[in-house]
């Protein structure tokens, strides 16, 4: 038995420990296309900020790969697949072949069409990897300026890194305020505040329609007619599924690849976790990327076991964030938006608790500066426990476990909460 | 392996398990008084009491089989400690990202930016031996014990 990853992150780990559960003795490939050691992906926005060194990012320990018994091929690009013959096809021409593959490619940033960008060569950057946070490091400093193409999640935290490098940025979205994925309009308002009061400054409801250069400077033409002049453009409209590897093959591919719930393909023998793949939404109930780290560990690590030969069932998931903009915390999972869903809110000037229940159940939540505890929702979420009665505790700034049904408190206290898996 | 059970019908709610939880981890855990008089910061307590009289309860990690808050770590400073099983956060590692805080069932991981921006959990008080919360419970309505018994 031959194994074979392709990928180095969340997944990839996940999928590593997960394979070492059962099996110690079969080698295992891991092939990545950036040069380091695993390291966290969401750490990229505190080194740009200087406050993580670059050997404080690693997402395990040095010796991981050693003690795991994996062969690792790092700085290695994955160009094809041969899935009759098993065979995985780099860059320098070398085959890897494998018994049980895992896709774990990630996301790479969505581009969209912008008049003039392809023209530009230097000056343009997107934030992702570490490498893109080390060019942008380079280039940013203070009395330059920005402008971001994208109020979301990756966009604001690269918005954050900057200013505290004395960077003067602008961020623009199509949306009507920040990260419209995980908040609804009240609560981007308190977040929006706190950051123009950092120095943001914020065009929405528009697009980027053109960019040009002049001496070095960027010019960003907007959809109504504003210019922005920048040194730097940085384009984080979003992320999609980075899975060209498998649209050249016969592997199923809706926006991500499509898994099954043990994370298996369409092909027999080859999983896919993590942002490249899809798997099933339990609060959507239908199946959709959720390209977050958790989700990402626990699909690598659900494949990793299937892998051996194991059985084991990914039950799904739904999204689940905590963020923080210069020292504002905010929690946030499951649906934003439903029109069936029942809303309640409890509003004050510097907090903001938003719930959305749905047959009883919780189905989604915002708490902006009010994260305290606030698993204690998600585990109701996951075990689908009808909150009809304790509305008024969870809406609080730290809700507490004491208003559960006796039942389902005692099962707390004895650590029988539904485990993700 | 021996996890804190809570045993609700003893509890009191008089909170001394979380003064010396904090006391525990703090510069001078043998005394309680320099803890809280002479330390800078005083850590958090990583033991919660919840009470609604007649009812109370303290809660800490449950050091689960299948952890949420490994799985989510997103630096990988969550570990399982490997002799005991214990679930650790390693301060050094930790970026006080709060993804743990979403994602734990029991509410049982606790932010404590006191000490530098990082969560505190239960660590079982692994290098004292016996953990404080159960020590010095007045009631013995925390017990280290296996699940199941006694």
């Amino acid at each position: 038995m031959r194994y074979c990853i392709i990928g180095n992150s969340a997944a990839a780990v996940g999928a590593i420990e997960g394979i070492r559960l059962l099996d110690r003795e079969n080698p295992i490939t891991v092939i990545s296309d950036e040069p380091y050691h695993t390291y966290s992906r969401p750490l990229i926005s505190y080194f740009l900020a200087g406050t993580k060194e670059e050997e404080g990012m690693i997402y395990r320990p040095k010796d991981f790969y050693r003690k795991n018994n994996v062969e690792v091929l790092l700085g290695k690009k994955a160009v094809s697949l041969d899935t009759v013959a098993g065979e995985v096809v780099l860059a320098d021409g070398q085959k890897i072949a494998y018994d049980k593959l895992l896709l774990a490619t990630g996301g790479k940033p969505f581009i969209p069409p912008v008049k003039g960008l392809s023209a530009i060569n230097e000056g343009i950057f997107t934030f992702i990897k570490l490498d893109d946070a080390k060019e942008l490091q380079q280039h940013a400093g203070a009395g330059k300026t920005a402008v971001i193409i994208g109020a979301g999640l990756i966009g604001l935290k690269a918005a954050e890194g900057l200013i505290k490098l004395g960077v003067d940025v602008t961020v623009v979205d199509l949306a009507p305020h920040v990260l419209s994925s995980i908040l609804d309009e009240k609560a981007a308002q308190l977040v929006q505040r706190h950051l123009v009061g950092k120095g943001l400054k914020f065009h929405f409801g528009v697009t980027a329609d053109a960019i040009t250069e002049n001496d070095g400077k960027k010019i960003v033409a907007l959809a109504d007619g504003t210019e922005i002049t920048a040194d730097m453009v940085i384009m984080a409209v979003g992320v999609v599924p980075n899975h060209g590897l498998a649209k050249d093959s016969d592997i199923e591919i809706n926006r991500g690849i499509v898994t099954d719930n043990h994370m298996e393909t369409s092909i027999k023998g080859i999983y896919a976790a993590g942002d490249v793949a899809e798997n099933y939404d339990l609060l959507a109930g239908e199946n959709r990327v959720i390209p977050i780290l958790p989700n990402a560990y626990q699909q690598g690590n659900t494949a990793g076991i299937n892998m051996t030969g194991n059985e084991v069932v990914y039950p799904g998931g739904f999204a689940k964030n905590a963020i923080g903009f210069f020292g504002l915390a905010m929690t946030t999972a499951g649906l934003v938006k439903d029109k069936d869903a029942e809303e309640y809110v409890n509003a004050a000037d510097d907090s903001y608790v938003k719930l959305l229940v749905k047959d009883h159940k919780l189905v989604g939540f915002i708490r902006i500066n009010a994260v305290d505890r606030s698993g204690i929702l998600t585990g109701l979420m996951i075990d689908r426990v009808d909150v009809s009665g304790m509305l008024e505790s969870l809406l609080s700034v730290e809700p507490g476990l004491i208003v559960l049904p006796a039942d389902t408190r005692h099962s707390r206290l004895e650590g029988g909460a539904v485990t993700w898996r | 392996m021996k996890k804190i059970y809570a045993r609700e019908e003893h509890c009191i709610g008089c909170r001394l398990c979380e003064i010396h939880c904090s006391a525990a981890h703090s510069k001078y855990p043998d005394d309680l008084v320099k803890a809280f008089k002479k330390a800078e910061v005083l850590p958090v307590p990583r033991v919660k009491v919840e009470e609604d009289i007649p009812l109370s309860f303290a809660l800490q990690c449950r050091h689960c089989e299948e952890p949420h808050c490994l799985t989510a770590c997103i630096t990988g400073a969550m570990y399982r400690d490997e002799k005991t099983g214990a679930i650790l956060n390693d301060p050094e590692r930790c970026v006080g990202c709060w993804t743990c805080i979403v994602v734990c069932p029991y509410g049982a991981i606790f932010r404590d930016e006191g000490v530098g921006k990082v969560v505190a959990k239960c660590d079982l008080c692994l290098e004292q031996g016996e953990p404080a919360c159960v020590a010095n419970c007045p009631n013995a309505a925390l017990v280290l014990k296996e699940k199941g018994g006694e």
